[in-house]
């Protein structure tokens, strides 16, 4: 039981980092703002949940655990509202999104 | 393991920091900050597994809600130009 706890910690850690690395590299390479928002979510919803939930199963249950989800709780809370604020603020500052003709912005 | 992670963390706010110097724009660069802090938030959680110690989960939190609203602060600034505007809300309150 315990070896699978810890297989299953290892492996939400690991598939965080990839995930995180992954937006990393989308933030760097995406075409324009509102694609690079896109990728900041999945390292704020699936790097940092999945690592978190790593770091959870091997704390056990205690008070790390519990100031773990409480991190947990308030990205999930904090982070798609700074989503919506810049893009929102984005848009007043009129910045149009990218639409059609992708590839020609790709390479630039 | 830890060292794994908090090594994907580091690389990731590497690559989070160029875009945040690319620019182009101030939203490119206000989301790469945002971004960047919430990596800090793990690689401060990360961290502190590694060595042992998980006393610094507190720091994590409290550091999670500082970037929030820094954010919030900043965005409010380039759009309003005015920290102390009341939004769109009360504009529309007024008409």
């Amino acid at each position: 039981m315990a070896v699978a706890v810890e297989v299953a910690s290892w492996v939400a850690i690991l598939a965080g980092s990839f995930f995180a690395l992954t937006g990393g590299v989308g933030i760097l390479r995406l075409p324009d703002l509102f694609t690079r928002l896109h990728a900041a979510g999945v390292t704020d919803t699936m790097g940092a949940g999945l690592i978190l939930f790593g770091l959870m199963l091997q704390a056990g249950m205690s008070l790390v655990c519990i100031k773990l989800i409480l991190i947990l709780a308030f990205l999930l809370l904090t982070s798609p509202t700074a989503t919506h604020v810049v893009a929102k603020a984005a848009l007043h500052g009129e910045l149009k999104p990218l639409l059609g003709n992708f590839h020609s912005a790709w390479k630039t | 393991m830890f060292s794994v992670a908090a090594a994907a963390v580091l690389g990731t706010m590497a690559l989070v920091l160029i875009r945040a110097m690319l620019g182009p724009t101030v939203y490119d660069r206000i989301l790469a900050v945002n971004m960047f802090g919430t990596k800090t938030v793990l690689l401060i959680a990360v961290l502190g597994f590694l060595t042992g110690r998980p006393d610094f989960l507190d720091l994590a939190l409290v550091y999670g809600l500082i970037n929030f609203i820094g954010t919030i602060a900043a965005l409010k600034f380039f759009e309003y130009s005015d920290l102390g505007h009341a939004g769109q809300d009360a504009r529309r309150g007024e008409s």
